[in-house]
């Protein structure tokens, strides 16, 4: 196993009263893939956006236990520099109504970076970085929402790739994508894991098959509080996983 | 079953009737508007009308640049002093204030917006005015362009705060996350992302402000001295402008059309055509911006 | 994947080594706090302008409002002697008298504009064109300053129908007035109506009258009554229109052809030809308690109008 990125000990979020996920402790290892898999409502989107704190943006959320980056808690960081450090792409793919060339060069200059000839450089690396340079390098100051959804999506973590982070959290980014834009997202995933390390939420049994080196199976019973059921290679967790809960989903018996 | 039928056809009739007296009442006003303004612009002339600077109907003198000129300065001091105003506040409530906050600070634009003009007309005769007089200049009485802008500035407010609040919070959701998940500090993500998404949305609300301010009628007249000389500097500074008396062009019909006859009143009628004409360029020449701006 | 590809791959892999810039992380920080400081101190700002306007208006006015006050009628004179009651009922004849007028109007325009402009049969290229200039219609009236209300009211209803200064007229003028205002807000809270209902209904073989009135409307009645009561506030503090359809008069109103003055007429003569700044004051603190009054209306309406929707969902 490699070195330990991210460490969640005995976490758990309440959105006021209720509680959404409750005690969970991980490791997640640097330059891996993580795949959090599980049915809606286990909670494993809630526990990947506590990685970069977008909870915070939710009035009345709580929490407990630890999260440590790179053996630092990241309640006791400033928000804004975590995220500089934990890059995140979404379900849908969202860049802003800017030009291609301004949503990657978005991240840099809000750290106040201004040159001219470093930013292009930068936007040069992280479309290249997204595997989408080939395809925009001419129309730069088109509209990023003039893309195709694919490319849209790629631009979303080329931008983030600009911040230049460890970690990159996706939020079932291949969700509204066609099936050949989603092989291309999930060739991109294997290719981005040589340098960073990747969290990935994903409904996708085949997909966390081909894309993750490890696999957390969330669960949730009726009271709706998600709860990790097992955690391990994702090999073992497909061929042989030890909780009968995981073994039912892997093989499509409910979810 | 065939009664019911007839009865449905009947009634779509009816709505499409009630639906057409829009564009009914709006081809009326205009033709009314422009029917009765036609003596004033054929006996006078445009050119007497929109460059002269004497108005004195006794005498047959109607131009009305120094009305067009009260209206242009006093609805452009206002939106210099309560645009800024407005946009904080309209940020201040979407982004900033907590949920509380929020409510009260709402409740309180709304009735800011539903005061009567004349109420607000009262206060800057009772108020406003004899603190303006205390300025220590030749010739100020207090009434005219300094206290009416200050009064309308006060009215635009709350359109402007409630339609930019509005375009404000119909941004995307996903655009802020976006720009936070970038590491984007929250003022960043509303300067960087959060107004320039909203651009159209607070535009047409200064369009609306300015056509508030523009056909303002009645608080003008309370407080803004109707002096119908062009409004020029008391004394050697330029800035007692201010101080001077003017009138609007929406005061300049109220003031005198219960009493006005034959071509006077074709001239009044001719001021509603100019306040029109003027209210339509300022409303094409924001879209003309809005639309150049989209194109960069 | 391609050659440029995995060649991007190798310098992404050192930018990602390196610590991201995080010099500048104290200064964006300290930005925003100067930044949202002024935000509270305009926010702070906007609520002082209103507690002084209307502070003031109602400490200084409330005092001469009294039971007589409010019961007698105005002496006329340059003293600005009596009370308000004739305003008061003129007010209440021309706000009733607007509303009947615009409301059927309003209602029926928002309907055809939500029910039926999406109908698909011969003509509908038609329709949609007419739908699409009445939307223009509307939109123009929202943008036509009062006082021009004002000089077509009193060119149409007071000079060419020969209604004279009246409550008619000013009636008429009113309602041209606050027309877009109610069309509006019932297009709003008809196009909030779902989808499923009006199928349900017309699945049950109710025609398309049946739907819309046993239906449709019923759903939309809390944002119905909102458009009203703005209508109502629109009357009660508009100013330049009546001024020059009304007439001022300050006898009790007889009949729709009497002459009169509303409350915020009566506010603006005291104001300007006598010197009873007391009693304006007092008529303008019964105005914004009014207003007041109908905020908070609108509030419970629409609190219900949320409600309601949530259950639709």
């Amino acid at each position: 196993m490699n070195s330990i990125k991210i460490e969640t000990i005995h976490y758990s979020l309440n959105y006021g009263n209720f509680r959404a996920i409750e005690d969970i402790s991980i490791k997640i290892p640097e330059k891996q893939v993580t795949a959090l898999i599980g049915p809606s409502g286990c909670g494993k989107s809630t526990f990947l956006r506590s990685f970069n704190r977008m909870n915070d943006l939710i009035p009345g959320v709580t929490t407990e236990g630890e999260i440590l980056l790179d053996g630092e808690d990241i309640f006791k960081m400033d928000p804004v520099s975590l995220r500089q450090r934990v890059g995140m792409v979404f379900q849908k793919p969202n860049p802003f109504p800017k030009s291609i060339y301004d949503n990657v060069a978005y991240g840099p200059r809000v750290n106040g970076l201004k040159d001219h000839k470093k930013l292009d450089e930068i936007v040069e690396r992280s479309l290249r970085g997204a595997a989408l340079w080939d395809e925009v390098k001419d129309n730069l100051n088109k509209s990023g929402l003039a893309l195709s959804g694919g490319q849209q999506q790629r631009l979303c973590i080329a931008r983030a790739l600009a911040v230049e982070p460890s970690v990159i959290l996706m939020d079932e980014p291949a969700a509204s994508l066609d099936p050949i834009a989603t092989l291309r997202i999930e060739d991109l995933i294997r290719m981005l894991v040589e340098n960073y390390t990747i969290v990935i939420v994903t409904h996708n049994m085949q997909q966390a098959g081909r894309v993750s080196d490890y696999t957390a199976f969330f669960f949730t019973d009726e009271t709706r509080t998600g709860r990790l059921v097992e955690y391990d290679r994702t090999q073992v967790i497909f061929t042989n996983p030890k909780d009968k809960r995981t073994e039912d989903y892997i093989t499509g018996r409910f979810g | 079953m065939q009664r019911r039928y007839r009865i449905d056809k009947g009634i779509k009739y009816l709505l499409f009737f009630s639906a057409i007296v829009s564009i009914i009442i709006v081809f009326l006003i205009f033709f009314f508007i422009f029917q009765s303004s036609l003596p004033a612009f054929q006996q006078i002339g445009l050119r007497n009308i929109l460059l002269e600077t004497t108005w004195r109907p006794t005498n047959g003198q109607y131009g009305i640049l120094a009305m067009i000129v009260g209206s242009v300065m006093v609805t452009f001091m206002a939106i210099v002093m309560g645009v800024p105003l407005a946009l904080g506040a309209a940020i201040f409530l979407a982004e900033v204030a907590p949920r509380a906050v929020q409510n009260v600070f709402r409740s309180a634009i709304q009735l800011l917006a539903g005061i009567p003009s004349v109420v607000y007309g009262l206060f800057g005769m009772v108020v406003l005015v004899p603190i303006v007089r205390r300025i220590p200049v030749p010739g100020n009485s207090g009434y005219g362009l300094l206290s009416a802008a200050i009064v309308l500035a006060v009215m635009i407010l709350p359109t402007i705060t409630s339609v930019t609040e509005d375009a404000l919070r119909a941004v995307p959701r996903s655009y802020k996350e976006a720009s936070l998940a970038l590491g984007a500090t929250h003022w960043q993500t509303i300067i960087h992302v959060m107004i320039p998404a909203a651009k159209s949305g607070i535009i047409a609300a200064l369009i609306l402000g300015v056509g508030r301010a523009i056909g303002e009628t009645m608080a003008m007249i309370m407080v803004i001295g109707n002096s119908v000389i062009m409004p020029t500097p008391l004394t050697d500074n330029p800035l007692t402008i201010f101080l001077r008396q003017a009138r609007t062009l929406t005061g300049n019909i109220a003031v005198e059309i219960n009493y006005a006859t034959g071509l006077h009143e074709s001239m009044l009628f001719a001021t509603g055509v100019v306040l029109f004409i003027l209210i339509m360029i300022i409303n094409a020449s924001a879209h003309l911006i809005l639309r150049n701006g989209e194109r960069s | 994947m391609n050659q440029a590809e995995s060649n991007a791959s190798s310098t992404v892999q050192s930018a990602a080594q390196k610590q991201p810039n995080r010099s500048n992380l104290k200064q964006r920080h300290l930005s925003q706090k100067f930044a949202f400081g002024a935000l509270w101190v305009g926010g702070a700002l906007v609520m002082l302008i209103l507690l002084v306007v209307v502070g003031y208006v109602i400490t200084n006015g409330i005092r001469e409002v009294t039971w007589e006050f409010l019961t007698t009628a105005p002496r006329g004179g340059l003293s600005g002697e009596g009370g308000i009651s004739t305003t008061i009922v003129s007010t209440v004849y021309l706000i009733g008298l607007t509303i009947v007028i615009a409301t059927p109007l309003g209602i029926g325009a928002a309907i055809f504009l939500t029910e039926y402009a999406g109908e698909t049969n011969v003509g509908s290229k038609f329709l949609r064109s007419l739908i699409d200039l009445v939307h223009f219609g509307v939109e123009t009236l929202a943008g036509i300053p009062s006082i021009i209300f004002g000089l077509f009211g009193f060119a149409l209803f007071v000079s060419v129908l020969h209604f004279g200064f009246s409550l008619l007229s000013a009636g008429l003028a009113g309602a041209c007035l606050v027309l877009p205002t109610i069309i509006r807000t019932t297009e709003e809270s008809l196009l909030t109506v779902p989808m499923s209902y009006r199928e349900a209904s017309l699945a049950l073989g109710a025609t398309k009258w049946q739907t819309i009135y046993q239906v449709v409307l019923p759903a939309a009645i809390p944002g119905i009554i909102t458009g009203i009561i703005l209508s109502v506030a629109r009357v009660i503090s508009e100013t330049a229109v009546f001024y020059v359809t009304l007439g001022g008069s300050a006898r009790m109103p007889t009949s729709i052809f009497s002459s009169g003055r509303t409350l915020a007429l009566h506010l603006y003569y005291l104001a300007m030809d006598t010197n009873a700044f007391d009693k304006a004051m007092a008529t303008g603190a019964v105005l914004i308690i009014s207003i007041i009054l109908i905020n908070l209306i609108i509030d419970f309406v629409s609190s219900k109008l949320t409600a309601g929707l949530r259950e639709n969902q």
